[in-house]
């Protein structure tokens, strides 16, 4: 019995320090995968930024079904990870169902909303991707020839209306008259994976004139980009910068600097301060990538305006309308 | 709605029918010989990733669409030894193959080329680039036949032009060949077939290689001809929209080319929302466009369009009388 009471008090000794140790940070990446070439792998960019900075160590996990999303935050967060980062909306339903069950750990949702009111442990950052998306569809007007340019989302969701309502809002600031064809791949998961889809949607808008491509769709994207640079028309990438995938083909990327939210969300550690946090241009959470791939695409008049229309956005001057504050768009129809 | 739009929707119509069309012949091949295969999506996928991995690192299509038809053969011999040889359920087999195939896929992906469960891309001799056929260019000029030809009919990779050829030789093997008679025959009554002094065994496994071929060129299409690489999970269904047009096709070859055709018209309408939107004037939600393939064979099923007889003895283990 002795002996009994002496490996149980180890075992809980040991379980406690194992718990001590482990203070470490955790992310969990959303169903389009890791290296994603986009949004996960953004936020894998700044886990491991974090990780080389300060040498410490942190562990992930991709999803691969809708089931596992609950089943992951609570083993995390049973084992003492802290703070528990996951990527991408589908996480707000999660974590507000787990959040209340383990107080004392930090969870963030990057692009989900939880309401901080009940669940004071949990931070969202949310992203003002209609402002970069904005910025990009001023350089796809100022770039496009045909005054026809082309959006291709992904899972038909808010968030990705919210990016081509921003994108549709800045072409008509640019060239009130231009056109913005606007498609969306699909309604399930699926529609994040499906290149040859993306392909066929490119083709269709090249068809109806366009000759700027924004693609704002995960996997589904690198079809678009792919047959952007086939047929001779220029491409917008979407959240990491995609402009090295074809050199001189891709206008441009609109950042969402989900590294930067993953890095200092790990850098704060377990006392990282919940609420929600809105990244946009005035905080530089979201841009546009201008490096050596698109430095012969980019004129100076593109660059002169999306600085001055940057500005007047961080200062408040121009307001882009948010398409998730209302569900509506006053520059495209769905 | 113009003549240019017409050519490109139908254009667009070849290029998204191509794979369910291979898909759709592999698998009545296999469903005339009494073994279902939902497994279709699965070896469609390992063809996909292996014909762009090989592509990529030998620089030759060809070499990769090799590679693709022999991975999707040797999940063909998988399902074939869990169905015919140990006389499994041939349903869970192919599940099993297509879980099998998406998780693999993208772990040795990820092993090889470190980029996330893709393939680098792949350019010049490592696709199938658009061919174009002799006086496409010349005839461009004649009215009406001329558009028609040089858009619609040629500028297409090779694979589509094999894809359709496949259709008549289809025909011509199940209808007009001993071995094609064998074949059907297995599908419907094993038992005779064995009394004749023909091996079920045999011919079953020779249907399922030939859906193996056939499923590795899908494959292969989707990786290296409609696109530049592989991409996790990008089959995105194609394999069970292909069974589905199967079952419309009643199991007939011309009838599957032409569900097919159906199935890649409604997928290319569904990709232009202003042309109907333009044709009858009021708005159709593109989701309803995406779902049509599915409602249509649902219609199908419930008996509406006659009915569609599966092989008799579909599903059913052979087991020999003692």
């Amino acid at each position: 019995m002795t002996l009994m009471t002496k490996f149980l008090g180890a075992a809980a000794a040991a379980a406690l320090s194992a718990g001590a140790a482990l203070a470490d940070p955790a992310l969990i990446y959303d169903l389009g995968g890791k290296f994603d070439k986009s949004f996960n792998e953004a936020a894998y960019g700044g886990a491991e930024r974090w990780a080389e900075e300060t040498g410490g160590s942190y562990k992930d996990i991709e999803m691969q079904s809708e089931a596992q999303r609950e089943q992951a935050l609570r083993r995390f967060a049973e084992a003492g990870f802290n703070p528990v980062v996951t990527t991408g909306f589908s996480f707000s339903t999660p974590i507000a169902a787990v959040a209340g069950d383990y107080p004392d750990t930090k969870f963030v949702t990057i692009d989900g909303y939880v309401d901080p009111e009940e669940h004071p442990n949990v931070k969202s950052i949310l992203f003002s991707e209609h402002e970069g998306s904005y910025l990009v569809g001023m350089m796809a007007a100022m770039a496009s020839d045909s005054g026809t340019v082309g959006f291709v989302g992904g899972m038909d969701i808010p968030l990705i209306r919210k990016f081509a309502c921003g994108y549709a809002q800045g072409v008509k600031a640019v060239n009130p008259d231009a056109e913005v064809i606007a498609n969306m791949t699909g309604t399930t998961p699926a529609a994040w994976n499906d290149p040859v889809k993306g392909s066929e949607l490119a083709k269709a808008q090249i068809g109806q004139g366009a000759d700027v491509i924004y693609a704002a769709a995960g996997g589904t994207g690198l079809g678009v980009l792919q047959t952007a640079a086939d047929e001779g028309i220029l491409s917008i990438g979407v959240d990491s910068n995609q402009n090295h995938l074809h050199p001189g083909k891709v206008l441009t990327s609109m950042l969402k600097r989900v590294d930067n939210a993953v890095y200092e969300s790990m850098t704060a550690g377990a006392d990282l301060e919940a609420g929600v946090e809105v990244l946009g241009l005035a905080e530089d959470g979201v841009g546009v990538a201008m490096d050596e791939h698109n430095a012969d695409l980019v004129t100076d008049e593109m660059t002169t305006a999306v600085e001055d229309a940057k500005a007047q956005i961080a200062a408040g001057e121009i307001s882009v309308h948010d398409y998730s504050s209302d569900d509506s768009c006053p520059a495209l129809t769905f | 709605m113009d003549f240019p739009t017409i050519l490109q929707v139908l254009d667009s119509t070849i290029r998204l029918a191509t794979p369910l069309l291979l898909a759709c012949l592999a698998g009545l091949f296999s469903e005339r010989a009494g073994i279902f295969d939902i497994g279709l999506e699965g070896k469609m996928l390992i063809a996909a990733f292996f014909s762009a991995a090989i592509a990529y690192t030998t620089g030759s299509v060809w070499m990769g669409l090799l590679a693709g038809v022999a991975s999707s053969m040797v999940l063909s011999a998988l399902h074939g030894v869990a169905s015919i040889t140990f006389r499994g359920n041939q349903l869970i087999s192919g599940v099993a193959i297509n879980f099998l195939a998406a998780g693999m896929t993208v772990l040795i992906a990820q092993d090889w080329f470190s980029q996330g469960g893709r393939t680098p891309s792949l350019s010049g001799g490592a696709r199938f680039n658009a061919i174009t056929l002799p006086f496409a260019e010349a005839l461009q000029g004649v009215p009406i036949l001329g558009p028609i030809y040089h858009d619609l009919i040629s500028g297409h990779t090779i694979l589509v032009y094999v894809a359709f050829l496949m259709v008549p030789l289809t025909w011509w093997i199940l209808f007009r060949t001993r071995f094609g008679l064998r074949l059907r025959a297995v599908g419907e009554n094993p038992a005779a077939v064995d009394t004749a002094g023909v091996s079920v065994v045999g011919l079953r496994y020779a249907a399922v290689a030939i859906c193996g071929v056939l499923t590795g060129v899908a494959g292969a299409y989707l990786a290296t001809g409609l696109q530049a690489g592989f991409v996790k999970d990008m089959a995105a269904g194609r394999g069970y929209i292909a069974l589905a047009a199967l079952i419309f096709a009643k199991w007939r070859p011309w009838y599957a080319l032409m569900s097919t055709m159906l199935f890649g018209f409604l997928q290319a309408v569904a990709l232009r929302p202003d042309l109907i939107q333009n044709t009858i004037g009021i708005r159709v939600q593109v989701q309803l466009l995406d779902a049509l393939p599915y409602i249509l064979t649902v219609i199908i099923l419930a008996g509406f369009v006659g009915r569609a007889i599966p092989p008799r003895a579909g599903g059913a283990p052979y087991v020999k009388e003692r």
